[in-house]
């Protein structure tokens, strides 16, 4: 399990990303889409506690693993 | 686990060189459950499979093997790639498939595909598509009105769950209002089971020179709307044509049987329905799960580039693996007693939408569609219930993607 005193770091990589929207609809606290190419917006790169768990399973969830966790725990979704 | 080519093969099917087909009668047994055989108790994630050409291929059944093969590049869409796992109805002898027609980016790879998705993913948003919820609304009490007027005792494929996503599609589409009559007439031709094998293609026909006239009459006069603003794109003629059609059959046909079949199978499940008339909060939860329950679309293909392991198993360049979003949907390992109809289960990371880069692009206006659809529908008809006994209920077990044909319902007068 995490330490939830642990800090995530969270990047994304609008290159891969496809659109899908999982990151919005999973944490939209932490993930937007623009609207031109509906590709994945970084909210806050630093989640609050409260949010972390939702990242993490924006993370498992992208089908195209354009999410990356800077702090390795699991994603499973 | 790793493989190991001198050790002996010794899966079953290869010992008795009799490969299996892809089982896909579901005649017998709960009409929401994958065909016997499918989902069998089985530790291999990967096993053998014949396809209608013959070749040998493989069968994906398990969640992680079938996240594994549609997120890897190695792993191709390209339609003339792969080998069908079963015979295309009315196209028996067909053993090649032909390479994707122009617009049809589902049978391309990165980087066409990607040419295609990024001018389409902005359209598509969580956020777009919660603004249409108001919409959503508007079209299913339309619906539902007409239904109220209609019955007792209407088919609800018909009243119900094919308009609804219909009207959304075209209003996404920007097809004028007037139109739309004789559009849908097409379009449930061209899906209708019942109906013969030329009066679909001639309404199949009718909708590809629908859409040309109306990419040419958008072109002609902008509007606000989806193709309107592809035709400022580089997309050829032939190519906004095709895009129009696939974002039609895909809008359409997917969530109309997600609608038709996902009634029938709340109306069978008593409690769930309870549950959910009770809190209509569980409605985005209900539909996710009704999404993994019942996996309209399926299988999904893709070939090998090269070799390349999956959960242990080697694939050989070439190889088609059919990946079954039933089985994977179904898998104990990732939701615990599947064949349980459980909305109050979190099915988040079911395979409905697939996965990787071809990950439906409709997916967050099928999910506003159903959200808002079924809590409408049982709130209109408190004693909704179907007209017919369950086995009478006509099931497109031969389609593309499963549903019911009809679903004869009836409800009391107030
Ligand atoms: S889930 Fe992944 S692919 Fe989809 S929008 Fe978010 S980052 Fe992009």
């Amino acid at each position: 399990m995490s330490d939830p005193n642990e800090r995530l770091r969270l990047g994304v990589d609008r290159d891969r990303c496809v659109g899908a929207g999982m990151c919005a609809l999973t944490a939209p606290e932490v993930f937007d889409q623009d609207d031109d190419e509906g590709l994945v917006v970084l909210l806050h790169p630093e989640p609050a506690p409260g949010h972390r768990a939702a990242a993490r399973m924006a993370a498992g969830l992208c089908p195209a693993r354009a999410i990356i966790l800077h702090s390795p725990d699991p994603t499973d979704p | 686990m790793s493989y190991n080519p001198t050790a002996p093969d010794t899966t079953a099917d290869r010992t008795t060189g009799e490969p299996a087909t892809l089982p896909t009668d579901r005649r017998t047994g709960c009409p929401f459950d994958p065909p016997a055989g499918l989902t069998a108790p089985d530790d291999r994630p990967l096993r053998r499979m014949r396809y209608a050409d013959g070749h040998i291929g493989w069968l994906a059944t398990s969640h992680a093997a079938a996240r594994a093969v549609l997120s890897d590049p190695r792993f191709s869409a390209r339609y003339e790639l792969l080998h069908l796992p079963v015979p295309m109805p009315g196209m028996e002898g067909m053993t090649q498939v032909p390479p994707a027609s122009p617009g049809d980016f589902l049978g391309l790879d990165a980087p066409e595909h990607t040419r295609f998705r990024r001018l389409l993913t902005g359209k598509f948003t969580v956020r777009r598509m919660r603004q249409l919820a108001e919409r959503v609304e508007g079209f299913t009490h339309e619906c539902l009105d007409a239904m109220e007027q209609a019955g007792p005792v209407v088919d609800l494929v018909e009243a119900f769950a094919r308009p609804v996503p219909a009207l959304m599609i075209c209003e996404l589409l920007g097809v004028p209002y007037a139109d739309r009559d004789r559009f849908q007439g097409h379009v449930a031709t061209v899906f209708d089971q019942t109906s013969d094998a030329e009066a679909r293609g001639a309404a199949f026909a009718a909708v590809g020179q629908f859409i040309g006239e109306l990419v040419a009459a958008k072109r002609a006069e902008p509007t606000d709307d989806l193709l309107s603003d592809l035709t400022t794109s580089d997309l050829t003629e032939e190519e906004l044509i095709g895009v129009g059609g696939v974002l039609l059959a895909a809008g359409l046909d997917t969530t109309a049987n997600m609608l038709g079949l996902g009634t029938f199978a709340l109306l069978s499940n008593p409690g769930q329905l309870d549950a959910l008339r009770a809190d209509p909060g569980l409605a985005e939860q209900t539909v996710e799960e009704l999404l993994r329950y019942l996996s309209v679309a399926d299988p999904i293909a893709r070939a090998a580039l090269e070799d390349v392991e999956i959960e242990g198993q080697l694939v050989r360049a070439g190889e088609t693996v059919t990946v079954s979003v039933q089985a994977a949907n179904r898998d104990p390992l990732k939701f615990p007693e599947p064949d349980r109809l459980d909305i109050h289960r979190r099915a988040t990371g079911h395979l409905s939408f697939g996965h990787g880069p071809h990950q439906c692009l409709g997916q967050q206006l099928a999910r506003v569609e159903m959200t808002v659809a079924f809590p409408a529908l049982f709130a209109r008809f408190p004693t909704l219930r179907l007209a017919v006994p369950p086995q009478e209920v006509p099931l497109r077990d031969r389609a593309n993607i499963y549903g019911v044909i009809s679903l004869p319902v009836t409800w009391d007068k107030e």
